[in-house]
């Protein structure tokens, strides 16, 4: 195979894309640490620490059941800074869009934008716009970038999950994966399933409250759940262990997957957080996720454990045991 | 019949008591069981479930040749290649083939060269393709069992019917019954018996592996994909062993039933006609394909639109065949692993979704 | 090898339906079917077509030994 070529699995999220990021982005760009991958930079300036990140946006739909690209381009950089214990401050908007793109369809977008800004408390400060010719973009790409400042002295992030932490969610899983797939062209699959895009700054910041028990926050996108956990556990050098029978899934979803041949833990959620925490404060953690309006299905779902490290095990629904590893590439729909 | 009870099939009680019936079923048994599953459907299912961490270490549970996309020839690759490269082809597939790898290239970096590749769910939606681009040629890669050629048999009627011009097959359909008599007489391997494929057999039917239970000693049991399903099918087989019986059994009976599927059988026979058919790692086995019989000939990618296609090299180092044949399992591949990832596969079985090896990999041991 | 999934018939024109499960719907074929099916039906999908239908009594008598099966590993022996 062509190695000089770039696939789109190279921006997926799973094993191809941290190759690309290992082996030639990360080392050319910055001499940072290739474990040292959290979700947003933190920067210390005059003493105080800035939390930076930028993402961005080329869903195809950009429209789909439960928001749009707008929803998504704001919710997930705010998300990003939120899950290194951030409070987002403000966001800027970059949009490239192809020549004979619609301008109401714009209108919506940037309508979504705004809403999803207000709802985070976060002022879309910055911006720009482009325009290139017919062909040269799939309708309308958007990149975000975002800051945010530190009210506290956590330090969260990939490499703090300890032995014997409990692994939260603050609910069902797959969602907006599934949401996007089933509405795709040639997969096209009726279903109710929404996306469940949504800020998580504010479930975060009461998290906080729970101060130093809370070691790692992380919200699983591409890759899903799983392979954001493989992450975590390579970054903190631990074993995980999870428990499919706990694991929320909504019976829609879990439909879907069942026809398309997916597994549900490797599809992108874009309104989750696992959160890794010391396992006296759990059952509190539990409650605070459960007592917010996007936490309602929240359980723990696993636990940090003895054993090798960057490897994940799951206890499955019939009681065996499976490994976890990363997703490769994009997960295709099956027929096989 | 409702939701509730068809999740009966993976209720974990039902299975932990169908894992201690085995556990018991084996228990005093010196030499171990060696059963052969040849359905892509059921390796998925026991990696996902860890069925091999619920049964004795005396019950073993090996892959054989049941992933359609695995044993696809190099060659046929190269040909789907070929034919994506021509501007007025539009390729409609499964997802599962765009990743596999031919000489020098496959499908999803075709893709990425901006060839216009198609994943459908089905070879209808392909059809339905045709309609919509009536100035370009769609064909769709047909590959697949005794579960999926009577889909294209179909869709090919369906074509047919409505006068459809610009909609093409390239067919590289496989039977399993003929390739599963060759590995149980294959004195390596010593299989004590098959899990016989669950959806293949809603449509061959249960007799059709009468003759590999009669004539070649190999106990059968028709096995549905079910966790409680697979394990019940493997206490069935242990018991024929313990026995010392050797015959037929359905497991699946709810959706297999003796003879099968008339209907889709006759579409079989209608569109299709039997021809030697190569397999990846296995060679050349005759009778075990399914060409597209003459009437049907204008359906048939490869009579009736030209291409040029570069000579099949396989790939050095492939242990792919070994794999298929069940007589190594993945991990024991030098290249699995190392040179042989999920991303840059070297053998069908790696690229998969449902190989052996790209199943071993993801949910490892 | 081939991916079926068992899903309920909840509208049908001619040869094709509609089926469900989990709130997921799919329109289906019926080309390949010879068995009589009817709306409530429990067909098996693969690739958009029914291969064939549920029957529920082998349904029901195949969990009935799965369940002697349980009872008999969790008697004392």
């Amino acid at each position: 195979m062509d190695k000089d070529l770039i696939l789109l699995g190279h921006g997926s999220g799973g094993r191809l894309s941290h190759q690309l990021l290992d082996e030639l982005i990360i080392p050319t760009l910055s001499g940072i640490s290739t474990t040292g991958q959290n979700d947003a930079a933190i920067l210390h300036h005059d003493g105080r620490r800035i939390a930076f990140t930028t993402d961005s946006y080329v869903v195809d739909p950009i429209f789909f059941p439960g928001g749009n690209i707008g929803h998504l381009a704001i919710n997930g950089t705010v998300n990003d800074l939120a899950m290194v214990g951030a409070q987002p401050i403000a966001i800027s908007v970059g949009l490239i869009m192809e020549e004979g793109f619609s301008r109401s369809a714009l209108a919506e977008i940037l309508r979504s934008m705004r809403e999803a800004a207000d709802l985070a408390g976060v002022v879309i400060a910055a911006g720009d716009t482009k325009v290139v010719p017919r062909g040269k973009a799939d309708r309308i790409f958007i990149n975000t970038s975002g800051i945010g400042y530190f009210r506290h002295e956590l330090e969260i992030g990939g490499a703090n999950a300890r032995v014997g932490d409990k692994i939260l969610i603050n609910g069902t899983i797959g969602d907006h994966g599934v949401a996007v797939m089933a509405k795709r062209e040639g997969l096209e699959l009726d279903t109710d399933i929404l996306s469940d895009c949504a800020p998580l700054n504010g479930l975060v910041e009461s998290l906080l409250e729970e101060g130093a028990a809370i070691h790692v926050l992380r919200d699983p996108t591409r890759g899903g759940v799983a392979t954001t956990l493989k992450e975590i556990a390579i970054q903190s050098n631990v074993s995980i262990s999870l428990d499919e029978v706990s694991l929320p899934l909504k019976g829609a979803v879990r439909g879907v997957c069942a026809v398309l041949g997916l597994d549900p833990l490797y599809v992108a959620n874009e309104g989750k957080v696992l959160a890794i925490v010391a396992p006296d404060v759990a059952e509190r953690v539990l409650e605070r996720m459960k007592g917010h309006p996007l936490g309602r299905d929240a359980a723990i779902i696993g636990e940090v454990t003895d054993g090798i490290g960057g490897k994940v095990r799951m206890e499955t629904l019939v009681g065996g045991t499976r490994a976890v590893e990363m997703l490769a590439g994009e997960q295709l729909p099956r027929i096989c | 019949m409702n939701r509730a009870l068809l999740d009966e099939f993976s209720n974990r009680e039902l299975v932990q008591g169908l894992a201690k019936q085995i556990a018991r079923l084996a228990e005093g048994r010196e030499t171990p069981l060696t059963f052969m599953e040849v359905c892509g459907t059921h390796t998925m299912s026991i990696y996902q479930y860890g069925i091999r961490s619920l049964l004795p270490d005396k019950v073993r549970l090996i892959s054989g040749p049941g992933c359609p996309v695995c044993v696809t020839p190099v060659g046929y690759v190269d040909k789907a290649v070929a034919y994506a490269r021509q501007t007025n082809i539009i390729i409609a597939t499964f997802g599962d083939m765009l990743r596999v790898p031919g000489s020098s290239s496959c499908l999803m970096q075709e893709r990425a060269l901006g060839a216009d590749i198609r994943i459908v769910y089905s070879p209808l939606d392909a059809l339905a393709l045709a309609g919509k681009n009536p100035e370009k040629q769609i064909i769709f890669l047909g590959v697949g069992f005794e579960t999926t050629a009577p889909t294209i048999a179909g869709t090919i009627l369906s074509a047919a019917s409505r006068g459809i011009e610009n909609f093409f097959i390239l067919a590289a359909h496989k039977t399993i019954p003929i390739p599963m008599s060759i590995l149980s007489d294959d004195p390596e391997l010593a299989i004590d018996g098959y899990l016989c494929p669950a959806h293949v057999s809603t449509i061959i039917g249960a007799e059709a592996y009468r003759f590999l239970a009669e004539e070649h000693g190999v106990p059968c049991v028709v096995t549905g994909f079910e966790p409680a399903d697979i394990l019940q099918g493997v206490a069935m087989l242990v018991t024929q062993v313990v026995e010392g019986r050797s015959t037929v059994e359905n497991q699946y009976r709810r959706f297999v039933l003796p003879e099968g599927n008339p209907k889709a059988k006759e579409f079989l026979t209608r569109v299709f006609v039997p021809s030697d058919a190569a397999w990846r790692g296995l060679g050349v086995i005759p009778g075990s394909g399914l060409a597209i019989a003459p009437e049907f000939a204008r359906f048939d990618a490869e009579k009736a639109l030209p291409v040029t296609v570069e000579k099949p090299r396989e790939p050095e180092g492939c242990c792919c065949g070994e794999v298929l044949k069940g007589k190594i399992t993945p991990f024991d591949c030098p290249l699995f692993g190392t040179a042989c990832t999920p991303e840059q596969p070297v053998g069908a079985c790696m690229v998969s979704s449902e190989g052996s090896c790209a199943a071993a990999y993801k949910y490892g041991q | 090898m081939c991916l079926a999934v068992p899903m309920q018939i909840t509208s049908r024109d001619g040869e094709s339906i509609t089926a469900e499960i989990d709130g997921v719907s799919r329109e289906a074929s019926l080309m390949m079917l010879g068995e009589e099916v009817q709306v409530g039906d429990y067909v098996l999908i693969h690739a958009g077509f029914a291969i064939s239908r549920l029957d529920e009594e082998e349904a029901l008598e195949t969990l009935a030994i799965m369940r002697e099966c349980l009872a008999l590993s969790q008697s004392p022996t």
